[in-house]
Parts: structure tokens; sequence; C-alpha cells
């Protein structure tokens, strides 16, 4: 196997997640897209780790993993409360910062 | 204990912390902490004092510069090797027929080869190179004697030199020379005059530019005498203040800033290079401010401290020029010993290295108090008085003096201090000081401000010995004085905290204060004879050396000047006593039952009163005593200057002034002998006093004319600009600072600036208001452009590199 | 092309569909269960790189865990169930447009970096070995993590809760 088709499907996973993240505008589709991309990059690590012969990528990928469930943890709470307060999870509708 | 001298400094700094953050836990407030730290620092001086007194000397003096091969057999520290290669490189360089000498010189270095060429007198441009015989083949006599004190005659041009093959000058040298010289080198030869080296040891502080930077000590003669003289005031001063400022309100920050104002001494004193020295200044410089300013609630105190600490910023200024100036033309370097060894072999350009000493000279002129810049010492009598001892005893104001005698290789090129043409600059400051500020101490009723302007005056004289070539003499000064001076401060002290109730006042609140204080009186009474030069006391043996200096080294006109210093001095202190403790008490000596202080006062007092008594014995030359010059004088300066022996007719001249002025102040106030109300009949005298008793006017030149000069033209430019602020202008309390403010504010700030912001915050709100529409608050645009920027940017550089 | 070149051309076309869906579809319970997919690829690919521990924490912790809390929040936050016509905002244009240089850049570099590289045949990574590398080498990463974690929760009631 080439180390190239992992890091290409990694590439295409990250890019879809981004597209996600820019273009939907509801909160939980914009959280799992923020997966997609996590997932891209634990796949890189994994596949390095291997073509390196070392187990630290696998290590890092368990970070990665753990990590993530923190911010989905944390991510949904912030969505569950944009939508207490607003009665939606529209981002589009979160401009407060607006200039 | 030598190499490792570096604790000194550093004890007091530690105990600076030390009190600052845990002083108020103690029930002495921290003063404890500062006693036992300077307790450490005197018993590690006085070690330090002992090891060098016992080092083995092992640099050669060669008399009147160049030390040929002598100084490269031993590796001892850095700075005489430097000054031996410099010195060779430099006689290679120049001159032409003294190749063969110096071959002669380093065949037969030990035995009979004398150089002797006075590097003073080569001058800056270094073209003449007078009376470089050093060569055997000279002939006996001629043994190249050329004399360091000798005026020109003995300084011919090198065409000369050069035609004869330096024989000449060499005959000429010993014919006119004096026989000390050739007795003296001759000696050096058999005896082996050796003095101790330097004890040189450093770490690297910091590197820019690949300029390395060395933080470390210098253990001299010179560093050793001011270490012992520094520890023991400050110890004494600290033992003082537990007592004087018992109750006082801000004790834990008053001894944390006396603990940091001794190390800052230490650190100047043992700094082996300038920028250290800069530091420990301007920490002195901060820490008297401080304890200047220390009771800062009354505006005056406050007003003095801000007085102290601008002056001598003025003069800071110069120091902070010199110190660049000499880091360039010196060889890009800070280290002291190569600065010295630089300067004396003449490496540096001349003229460069003049205007190098004028901007130090001008430092020493701001701290130690020198005309013109000495108006702020006695109003920093506003401090508490163990404060005014420390800083005008042992340590502030003998900054300025250390600094001449720490660069002297500087100043004695610089102002060719050894041509001995009855000129010198630095003496000029220090003899027009000793003049005028002995003048001003007859008309003070402060008498912490007699001894201030005392203070002053002794200054001048120490200047003056540096200025005319009397190196030994001048620190020798310093150090006597310090003791007397500071017994003197501490004598003052005593009186107000016991015997006129905090007044200062000895014309309203002192007098017959003699029988209830004796101690105070006796130890009084001594550090006045002292100061006033009666033998045989400290200050006797330190004036008359500088009488001896100032004579043989070709400036009578400085002999007269320290000759009527001596005089005035011996009387204005005369009065000074018979107003404080004899006579009627008057004021608060009347009312408030005076007592003899404590033990925590008259101990130092005792202590400070006995070596008044016994310092001058270091170097009694009436005796053949020169302790003094052995130990602490350093090579390089004993390489320059020529000490000379006791001279019983300038002694007798020097006592007989000061016996005199005794007699006359005390004939005119003990014995009420003299005319009375002299300025209420004579509108002279009546002038004059005026003069006195407005300090010759320089405070209202300060203030009026520099200040005023100034403020007209801005006046009128800025009422020309904008007639609104004449009104303040007109109104300006009188300082520079006032009237800069005012027109800044109203033409610069207003105007420039405000229109300056002003605009600028026009046209961030227009950009920004253009701006703003891009500002959308959504979350994921700026996600997008982020993303697009990461892309356009790796493209960028993917592509361009 | 051998047995585990076919398994991940096969599995990589599911992922990629998978997660187009994930991106574009308008169902938003459809997106879910196809990040399900995409998650459980992305295990086999693990598998694939004999990393079965990472493997089956993926499985656990993505699919068991992370997924369930997903369809926790779609249902606490109301959403329809079956299609729904807004669920992208107006700038997809850009965001196609951002993603796709991405990917072109991506995989640009990739070729020229790693082109030609190989994966050798390689014994699995037994979990012993990740579990030494976790505690001696990362065992500070590993405790901060955990600190981590429990800031999560904590912030993460603290900030849902209803008061």
């Amino acid at each position: 196997m080439l180390l190239n088709q992992f890091l290409f499907l990694s590439a295409v996973l990250f890019c879809c997640g981004v597209y996600g993240v820019l273009a939907r505008k509801n909160g939980v589709l914009v959280l799992m897209s923020v997966e997609l991309i996590l997932n891209a990059v634990n796949l890189n690590l994994v596949a390095f780790g291997t073509y390196n012969h070392t187990v630290a990528g696998q290590v890092f990928a368990l970070f990665v993993i753990a990590i993530a469930a923190a911010e989905v943890g944390v991510g949904l709470a912030i969505v569950l409360l944009i939508f207490r307060n607003r009665r939606s999870v529209d981002l589009t509708e979160a401009d407060l910062m607006k200039g | 204990m030598l190499e490792t001298a570096w604790v000194i400094p550093a004890i007091p700094i530690a105990s600076f912390f030390l009190i600052l953050f845990f002083g108020k836990r103690f029930p002495s407030k921290g003063a404890s902490i500062g006693v036992l730290a300077l307790c450490a620092c005197f018993v590690l001086s006085l070690a330090t004092a002992y090891q060098w007194v016992q080092r083995e000397g092992t640099l050669p003096v060669e008399h009147h510069g160049a030390p040929a091969a002598h100084g490269e057999d031993a590796g001892h520290a850095e700075e005489p090797d430097d000054h031996g290669k410099t010195t060779d490189d430099h006689a290679v360089k120049t001159d032409d027929h003294a190749a063969e000498t110096d071959h002669h010189a380093e065949e037969g270095a030990d035995a009979h080869a004398e150089e002797a060429d006075h590097p003073a007198e080569e001058g800056a441009d270094g073209h003449a190179e007078e009376g470089r015989t050093g060569d055997v083949a000279a002939g006996g006599v001629g043994r190249g004697l050329a004399t360091g004190g000798e005026p020109p005659p003995a300084a011919p041009d090198a065409e000369h030199a050069e035609d004869d093959h330096g024989k000449t000058e060499s005959t000429a040298a010993v014919e006119d020379g004096d026989a000390t010289h050739k007795e003296e080198a001759v000696q050096g030869e058999s005896e082996g005059e050796l003095k101790r080296a330097p004890v040189v040891s450093s770490v690297r502080w910091f590197e820019i530019g690949g300029i390395e930077v060395e933080a470390g000590i210098l253990i001299d003669g010179l560093s050793v005498a001011l270490l012992v003289v520094v520890s023991t005031i400050s110890l004494l001063v600290h033992l003082f203040s537990t007592e004087y400022l018992r109750d006082d309100r801000r004790k834990t920050h008053y001894f944390a800033a006396l603990s940091l104002f001794t190390s800052g001494m230490f650190i100047l004193v043992t700094s082996s290079n300038t920028l250290q020295m800069l530091f420990g200044w301007e920490l002195m410089g901060l820490c008297s401010f401080m304890l200047i300013g220390h009771w800062w609630e009354d505006k005056e105190n406050s007003n003095a401290a801000l007085k102290a600490f601008f002056t001598t910023r003025t003069g800071d200024i110069g120091l902070l020029v010199g110190v660049s100036m000499l880091f360039f033309i010196a060889g890009n370097t800070f280290d002291v010993g190569t600065i010295n060894a630089n300067a004396l072999a003449g490496d540096i350009d001349g003229g460069l290295l003049t205007v190098a000493a004028c901007a130090l000279l001008v430092a020493v002129v701001g701290k130690s108090a020198q005309f013109p810049l000495h108006t702020w010492l006695p109003d920093a009598m506003a401090g508490p008085t163990p404060v005014s001892a420390l800083i005008h005893a042992a340590t502030m104001v003998v900054a300025g003096v250390f600094l001449i005698a720490r660069l002297y290789g500087v100043f004695w090129q610089g102002f060719d201090l050894g041509a001995g043409d009855g000129y010198s600059p630095v003496a000029m400051v220090g003899g027009v000081t000793v003049i005028i500020a002995a003048l001003l101490a007859f008309v003070q009723a402060d008498i912490k401000k007699v001894l201030a302007y005392s203070t002053v005056s002794q200054l001048g004289y120490m200047v003056m010995a540096l200025g005319v070539g009397a190196w030994t003499a001048g620190v020798f000064h310093l150090f006597t004085h310090a003791f007397f001076k500071a017994c003197l401060f501490l004598g003052a002290g005593s009186v107000a905290h016991s015997g006129s109730h905090h007044s200062f006042d000895m014309k309203a609140d002192m007098g017959g204060l003699k029988k209830h204080m004796p101690i105070t009186y006796a130890t009084f009474v001594i550090a006045s004879l002292a100061l006033a030069g009666v033998p045989p006391l400290a200050g006797f043996w330190s004036k008359d050396e500088i009488l001896v200096g100032a004579s043989a080294n070709g400036y009578p006109l400085f002999l007269w000047v320290g000759v009527i210093g001596a005089f005035m001095t011996a009387a204005y202190m005369t009065r000074c006593v018979y107003l404080t403790f004899h006579g009627e008490p008057r004021g608060a000596a009347a009312h408030h039952h005076p007592h003899e202080s404590p033990w925590p006062i008259t101990v130092p007092l005792v202590v400070l009163g006995a070596l008044s008594v016994v310092a001058g014995f270091l170097n009694a030359v009436a005796f053949d005593i020169d302790l003094f010059a052995d130990w602490f004088e350093p090579q390089f300066v004993s390489n320059i200057v020529t000490h000379h022996g006791f001279d019983g007719k300038l002694a007798l001249l020097g006592t007989t002034a000061g016996v005199l002025g005794i007699a006359s102040s005390g004939l005119y106030y003990f014995r009420n002998f003299g005319p009375r109300r002299v300025t209420e009949r004579s509108s002279m005298a009546r002038a004059g006093y005026t003069l006195l008793a407005n300090k010759y006017y320089l405070d209202r030149l300060y203030t009026d004319g520099v200040v005023g000069g100034i403020k007209g033209p801005i006046a009128r430019l800025a009422y020309w600009i904008n007639q609104n602020v004449i009104d303040g202008i007109v109104n300006g309390v009188g300082a520079l600072a006032g009237v800069l403010g005012r027109f800044s504010y109203n033409v610069i700030d207003q105007r420039i600036v405000d229109g300056a912001v002003n605009g600028a915050g026009l046209s961030a709100e227009a950009g920004g208001s253009t701006l703003r529409t891009i500002q959308t608050g959504r979350v994921q645009q700026y996600a997008a452009v982020l993303f697009g920027a990461v892309v356009v940017f790796a493209v960028a550089l993917w592509q361009f590199t | 092309m051998d047995a585990q070149n076919i398994a991940f051309w096969l599995i990589a076309l599911a992922m990629v569909i998978a997660a187009i869906q994930v991106v574009t579809s308008l169902n938003i319970v459809r997106a879910a269960l196809s990040l399900v997919v995409v998650l459980a690829g992305v295990a086999a690919q693990y598998i694939l790189l004999a990393a079965e521990f990472t493997a089956v924490v993926q499985v656990l912790v993505y699919i068991g865990a992370i997924i369930v809390l997903f369809l926790f929040g779609i249902m606490l936050t109301r959403a329809r169930i079956g299609r729904e016509a807004d669920l992208d905002n107006d700038q997809r244009g850009a965001a196609l447009v951002v993603a796709l240089g991405l990917l072109a850049l991506l995989v640009l570099l990739l070729r020229d970096a790693f082109g030609g590289e190989r994966i050798g045949a390689e014994a699995p990574s037994t979990t012993a070995q990740i579990g030494d590398a976790i505690f001696a080498t990362y065992v500070i990463p590993f405790e901060l993590s955990s600190v981590l974690l429990l800031a999560a929760l904590v912030g993460a009631i603290v900030i849902a809760r209803k008061d």
C-alpha cells in the first residue's frame, strides 16, 4: 500500500469537513463536520505512525479521540444553550459580533 | 576572599529584599536585618583588606610609564599585561630608534634597562618620544630617568631626541631631575618595589553584537580602601539609625533603602567595568532620592530630594556620555583596567580622550557636589541625619572622587595632569569649590548645612588633589575625611536627637550643650580638630599631603588655595562648635532638658572619634610611614605619580593656617574679640554677607537665569503661536518644566498631538465604517476567509520559494 | 492489486460518499447516520494500518458515544425528522471553492512530498506497546487530557444547565 492512499483519503475527508463547517447552517451539523476534520487528522496520524514504525501516531490519535469527545460534549452544550435562548440553532442568526 | 569579594555587595542587596518583604514582621521593623547584614559586610571587608595586605606584591613599579618586559613575566591579572604590551607596541610603532632600545629592554629586562618615557609628556599625538634611552650603552649615569613631575624642559621634541639618540635628554633629565626620582628608581631596582596585582574575577554578563560584556569584581588597593571605609561608616550609621529612627513610621523602608544604598556603593567600588560602575552609581542616585525624601510629607523635603536627584542626574548624563565614549575610543571595552592601560599607553586619540574626560568630570561635578552643581548637597540635609552622614562621608559624594581615582589614567592623559604646568581643569574645579563652599559655611545657621558646605569644600580638596596629580593624597583624604565627617554628622544628629529637640538651628536652639552631652561634645571637637587639620589628627596628614602634592607637582596656585581653605575650615568649625556647645543655652536647648544620647548613638561617635585620631597615621610621612600608599595605591597609579616626602615648611604652613583659623574664630566667639555687627556698619560686608546668604545667587541663577532665559523666547514664541498661552507662561512658577509643559500642552499637545490623535481617530472611524460591512459577525464567513487565505498563502509559498 | 488494496479502495469509496452525504444531506438524521459510516470506515482503515487498538477505541468512542451524543443533540434541538429545506447557508459556493482549492492544494503537495512512499507489511502493534507508550513516554499529556476531560465535563454541565 502506498502512504499516499491514506493521505489522499484523509485530504478528501478533511475538505468535506471544511465544506461542511463553512456551508452548514445547523449547529449540530457543523459539529459533525468538525468530527470529519478530526477523523481526517487521526487517519493521518495513524498512517504516519505505521509508516514510521512507531506507536506514537496511535497514541496521539487516542488523545485526539479523547479531546474530540470533550469537544463534542462542550460544543453540544453550547448549541443547546443557543437553542434554549433563541429557539433555533441557525448559526447565521448568531451574529451579535456584527460590526 | 579576594576572588569572592562579590558577596560584599550581594549581602546588602539580599538584606534589602529581606527587609522589604519580611521586615515588618520583626519587632525591630527590619533594622536588625540591616545591622546584621552590615556587620557581615564589615567583617568580610576587613577580611578582604587583611588578605589584600598579606598579598605578595608581584608588580614592579616602572616609574614614569613604560613597564618594559617586566609585566610579561608573570601570569597575573590582565591589566598590567595589557599595559605592558600596548606600551611596547606603541614604542615600536612610533619610535624607530627605540626599537633597539626595546630590544635591549627585553633582553635585560630584570637588570638595568629602564625605559624612561613619560606617557603624559608624549602627549596625545604621541610624537614626542623623549628620553627613551633605556640603554645601558647610554652610560651609567644616563639611566634614562626622565622625570614625571618635570616641566617641559625635559620634554624636547622628537627630532632632537633622534639626533642625540636620547642621550641628551637622559642627561638633562638626570641633571635637573630631582634626586628623589633617581633614588627611587634605583631603589626600585635593588629592593624591588613591588605592588600587589589587582584581583579580577568576572563572569560573562551578556553579549551584544559580538561584544562581550563582563560583570565582575576588580579588587585593588583602591577598592579595598573604599570597602573598608564604606562598610565601617555604613555599619555605624545603621547602628546609629536604630536609635535615631526608633519610632519612625517608615522604619522598614528606611532600612531597606539604606541597605540598597550601601550595596550601590559596594557595587561601584568593586566593579571591574564602567557599565557596572554606572549601575552602582545610578543605584545610589535612586536611593539617595528615596532617603533624602524619607519624610516626604513636608513639601520641602520632597523638593530637596527632587533637587538632589535632578542635579546629580545632570551630571550623570556626563557619565553616560563618558562611559560610551570610552567604550569606543578604548577599543570596544568597558573594562576599567584596559581603559586605564590604553589611556596611559597613549593608544587613545588625545582629543577624544580629553572630551571623554570632560564628560566624566561633569559626572564628578554632579555627584561629588562640585562647583557649580554643589547646590543640591546642602538641601539634601532634609533627609534623616544618619543618611546625611552616609551620603556625605562614605558613599554618594565620594563616588565622584572615586570615579576620578578609578579612571585616573583617563584623567591623567585626557587633561595632561602630569604636565605640571600649574593649570589643570580638575584642580580648578576642586579649588574653586574649596573656597566658595568654605565661605558659605560661615553664614549658615543650620548645623547640618555648615557640615554640608564643609563636605563640599573637603570634596573640593580631594578633587583638587587628584587634579594636581597627587593621587594618594586625594584618596587618603577621602579615607580620613570619611571618618571625621561621619563623626561630625552623627554628632549633629546626636545633638538634635537628645539636645535640641530635633532642631538643627545652631543660633536658635543650641548652645551650652557641652555639659549635658560630654561624649558628643568630645567626639565632635576631636572630629572638628581633625577636619581643621590639627596635628597629629587624621585630617592633618591627608591635608598636608595634598599641600605637598600641589606644591611639588608644580601647582603653586592650588597650594595657596589649600592653605586658605584650611584656614577657613578651621574658622567655621570653631564657630560651629561654639554655637552648638558653648555659650548660653537658647531655645530648645534651654527648655527641653538636653541629655546625653543612648549607646547606639554614642558608640558610633566614639568609634569614629577614635578613628579620626588614628586613621592619619596610616600615611604619616613625617615618621616614614607610608602604609596607605603601599597598601592601597594600584600599580598603574604608582607608575605615573610621584611621591614626595614630608615637607616641614608646608606642614608648618598648613598647621599655622588651621591654628590661625581656630584662634581668630575662637577669639571672636569665645573671647568676644573683634568687631561686632560688621554687617550693619559696613556696606561692603553687608553686600558680602547678602551674597553668601543667597548662596552666590546660584539657585537664583538656575531658576531665574537659566530657566528664565529660556522662558522668555519661548513665551514670545508661544504668544505668537497662541496668545492664550501667555497668561500661563507669565504666571509660570519659574520652573522650566512648568513653562515647557504649558508650551507643549497648548501647542504640541493641543494642536499637533491632538490633531494627530483626532485625525487618526477620524480616519480610523472612516476606515472602520467601511470595514464594518465585512464584519458580518458570522463565524462561518470568517472561517471561509481563513481557509481561503491559507490556500492562497500556501500556494504563494509553494510557488515562489 | 492485493486484497488489502482492494479493501482500502472499497472502504475509501464508501467513506467519501458518506462524507459527502454528511455535509450535503438535507436530512439531518441521515447526515448523522452517514457520519457513522465514515467513522466506521476510519476504524476499518485503522485495521488496515495495523492499528487494532485504535480501531476498537474509534468504534467505542465515536460510534458508541459521540454519535449518540449527536443524536441527542438533534433530538433536543427539535430538529425535524425528514427533509429540511434550509440546512445550508448562503455561502455554499464560496465554501465549495475554498474546499476544492484546499483539496487541490493538499493533493498536489502530498503527491510531491510522499509520492511513491510505501507502507510495508507490518506486524500489528500490540495494546501493550501502546499502553507502555502512553504510561511511560506520554504520561504527562495523558494526565493533562484526563484533566481536560474533567474540565469539559464540568463545563458542559455548567453551560447546558437550566437555571
